[in-house]
């Protein structure tokens, strides 16, 4: 009925080429971004903030960069945890050793940093693939945990070998540290989060994403139209990589506030976000969106549901919260196996031609 | 419409339904997960003690209490999540059980204004009152362990140490790293020679680590392990053929769960304490009729009498007897987490009031002051006897190296306060 693109008439390729060439999809769009931003700060509290939206927003910004890299480029990568430990321990060190520069500008030189240290390992891709570049990039995750906690340097000598984010301001507001305001945090990440956003998508429909898709798709193939497959590689590592920092960074400084990276960068945290890249969906941005909500809201929910609603013992809770997701990971990949994505693309393709498929 | 319905729903179940109360004591609890075999044991004590006050006394001061129970996993994450779902709870008092959560929730609880209680573990340099306002670390602390361990071996080597070697085998964290700095100012005082081993988490791979002591053969060793990593670390011991009575745990290396899978060969492990040990107490005879028998024990009922069972029934214990103190203090009942703070921070135990509640001679006796936050720093020696499957003291309650202790302290938290910017207080 509303969801239909007759009569919506382009007179330029500019408005042809657009995200959302639909426009309704267009107006949903600018609704979304106007909640978020206009009417989440101001009703949002603690609880809301640090159970549901800060992991939110940062483990999509860590979703869209490690689907650049494996969902558009196809590069395998487990290290995803090492990688947002780099964004975090160099956000840490600027942020110590340049108090007076801007935190937003320390996550952006994080993101920075994370991207140097992706694309030097990065670089064994351009040998071996599939499988045996995940285990390469097993090998980093590995060595960047055990060289964080290994050189004291990194965590500037402190007795328990954990980083603390020091207060940093941003216009005069707290946004790290102990006295932030809920709307403040939840603002920052949301402005990180819809430039990466936008960023990878206007990267991916271009000429960079479509060499990615290219070298996904068959490297020698695409050697042969004349794609260089090192620049195509290491730039996917180079841009995954940077977000990934940028998610790293944002999770130590404003969402933790202090760090373990053994336990919050360890092998689990790759898992994780390889996880919501798959559920949500390869190679699509929406799919790092979809799969991030999916696997940070249902654990809360049913955790909320099982012992906040029915009572239930919290150990039985954690442990059917286990059964059900692993459950609903495996059911959703078996009906859909393009991801969440996939089963929203097929939605819209119905409402189409909805009411009358025929 | 279904859609959002199903939103609403969500978004409702989301918000999690607060439930307003009367003295809420929330239990951030682990009974899943690598470190669960000691978490669960802990949160037992906590929960029966706290049924068992509800049960026989109808709360503390005609208040009924509210036990608030949150699954963490040991994972910092959680922790947090945990502490925000439950803080607007009116929450009296945290008790984490976790280092890594304890340095989270740190400076969360000081601008919430909720105490939190690190009994035997968290931040050391918690226990300066003037910098750390909310946080309570009494009645001992990690460095009081690491002196009390070095001040054992010093006693069993009539004081001289100076030709020996002590390994430390430690949880590669927060927490296990905390020792490392007063061992090595204690390897300064007494001159044996300090070699460090971590082991990642969670713990079950250490063959290096024990191939190593098997090469270098140190004459003690002394462990800072949790969880699964504690049974590896005793098998792995056992099987080297190192003598037991030289391997020395911190108090959280050393309950049942720990040695019993090691069989007879645990034999002669010591443990270090901050509390007796055992059920042979008339709280016991209570916690049975009140609540075992009353069907309401928390868990499997399987833990009581253990030694992280004592521990948390200890816990709730402190807390209660602090809640009883700001009732007194502040001449009301129906306490708030200010109050409560006031009632942990004049906190008096005596021999006196434990024997009132059952437990006497169960803990050393200690003043919790405006500079003090963690007590006098006394322990003692537990050791395994395989053949009875009990721990028991083998030596008096001492105190640790003050000496070397308090400057440590002194620096690491004003090093926090000018990190943070945080005033002094305790001065008028």
């Amino acid at each position: 009925m509303f969801y239909r693109e007759a009569g919506d008439f382009k007179t330029s390729y500019a408005e042809d080429t657009q995200t959302f060439p639909i426009r309704f999809d267009r107006y949903r769009y600018f609704a979304v971004l106007a909640v978020a931003f206009l009417v989440v700060p101001f009703v949002i509290n603690d609880y809301w903030l640090n159970a549901v939206f800060l992991p939110f927003l940062i483990y999509s910004i860590a979703a869209i960069g490690l689907n650049i890299l494996v969902g558009y480029c196809g590069q395998v990568s487990l290290g995803t945890g090492g990688f947002m430990a780099v964004g975090a321990y160099a956000c840490y060190k600027l942020m110590t050793a340049f108090p007076d520069v801007n935190i937003f500008f320390h996550v952006i030189i994080a993101g920075g940093v994370t991207a140097a240290v992706g694309t030097l390992f990065g670089l064994p891709s351009l040998r071996i693939k599939g499988f045996y570049l995940a285990v390469a990039t097993l090998a980093a995750q590995f060595f960047l945990v055990w060289l964080f906690n290994r050189v004291p340097w990194f965590y500037n000598y402190s007795a328990s070998g954990q980083i603390n984010a020091p207060e940093r301001t941003i216009f005069g507001i707290p946004v790290t540290g102990a006295e932030t305001a809920p709307w403040a945090t939840y603002l920052l990440c949301l402005v990180f989060l819809t430039a990466s956003a936008l960023i990878a998508r206007n990267l991916t429909r271009g000429m960079a994403g479509r060499k990615w898709m290219a070298i996904r798709d068959m490297d020698i193939a695409a050697e042969i139209i004349g794609v260089n497959p090192l620049r195509a590689k290491l730039s996917a590592f180079a841009v995954s990589s940077f977000f990934v920092g940028i998610a790293g960074a944002l999770f130590f400084a404003v969402y933790l506030g202090a760090v373990e990276v053994g336990e919050v960068f360890g092998i689990n945290k790759s898992f994780l976000v390889l996880f919501m890249v798959i559920i949500g969906g390869l190679g699509s941005i929406f799919g790092s969106f979809a799969g991030a909500a999916f696997l940070v809201l249902l654990p809360v929910l049913l955790k909320n549901l099982l012992v906040g609603g029915l009572g239930w013992p919290t150990d039985l809770a954690a442990h059917l919260e286990f059964i059900i997701v692993g459950g609903l990971i495996v059911t959703f990949l078996v009906a859909e196996p393009h991801g969440l994505a996939q089963l929203w693309r097929v939605a819209k393709e119905k409402l189409r031609l909805w009411p009358f498929p025929h | 419409m279904k859609l959002k319905l199903a939103t609403a729903t969500a978004a409702a179940i989301l918000a999690a339904a607060p439930a307003m109360a009367d003295l809420v004591f929330p239990d951030l609890s682990y009974r899943t997960g690598p470190y669960a075999a000691n978490g669960i044991p802990f949160s037992d004590g906590y929960q029966d003690y706290l049924t068992l006050l509800n049960e026989r006394d109808g709360g503390i001061g005609g208040e009924k209490i509210t036990i608030n129970e949150c699954e963490t996993g040991y994972n910092t994450e959680k922790g947090v999540e945990c502490y925000e779902s439950t803080k607007g709870e009116g929450s009296l008092v945290y008790q984490p059980l976790s280092t890594g959560i304890t340095y989270q929730l740190i400076p969360k609880v000081s601008a919430d204004g909720i105490p939190m209680h690190t009994m035997g573990y968290g931040r050391t340099s918690a226990k300066n009152g003037r910098v750390f306002k909310w946080v309570f670390n009494y009645p001992a602390n990690y460095w009081d362990g690491a002196s009390h361990a070095v001040t054992h071996i010093l006693n069993e080597n009539d004081g001289d140490i100076s030709d020996k070697t002590i390994a430390l085998v430690y949880h590669n964290s927060a927490y296990g790293k905390e020792p490392i700095r007063t061992l090595e100012k204690l390897s300064e005082k007494h001159g044996y020679d300090l070699t460090l081993l971590p082991v990642d988490h969670p713990g079950q791979e250490q063959k290096s680590q024990w191939l190593q002591i098997r090469r270098e053969k140190p004459d003690y060793v002394i462990m800072w392990g949790w969880g699964v990593m504690n049974q590896v670390a005793i098998q792995e011991a056992v099987n080297i053929r190192f003598p037991m009575e030289n391997f020395i745990g911190i108090w959280w290396s050393g309950s049942e769960n720990d040695v019993k899978p090691a069989g007879k060969a645990a034999d002669g492990y010591k443990a270090l304490t901050f509390h007796n040990l055992g059920s042979d107490y008339p709280v016991y005879d209570d916690i049975q009729e009140y609540v075992v028998d009353r069907g309401k024990a928390a868990g499997a009922g399987d833990q009581i009498g253990t030694v992280l069972y004592n521990r948390g029934m200890y816990a709730a214990m402190l807390a209660t007897e602090a809640a009883k103190t700001a009732q007194e203090i502040h001449d009301t009942s129906a306490i708030t987490a200010e109050q409560m703070r006031d009632g942990m921070e004049n906190l008096e135990m005596t021999e006196e009031k434990m024997a009132a509640i059952g437990l006497p001679n169960f803990g050393p006796e200690f003043t919790v002051t405006c500079e003090n936050h963690g007590g006098n720093g006394m322990g003692a020696v537990a050791q395994w006897d395989a053949e009875a499957e009990e721990w028991s003291l083998i030596t008096d309650y001492f105190q640790s190296d003050q000496e070397i202790l308090q400057p440590l302290i002194e620096e690491d938290s004003m090093q926090y306060a000018e990190e943070n910017d945080i005033e002094l207080r305790c001065d008028e």
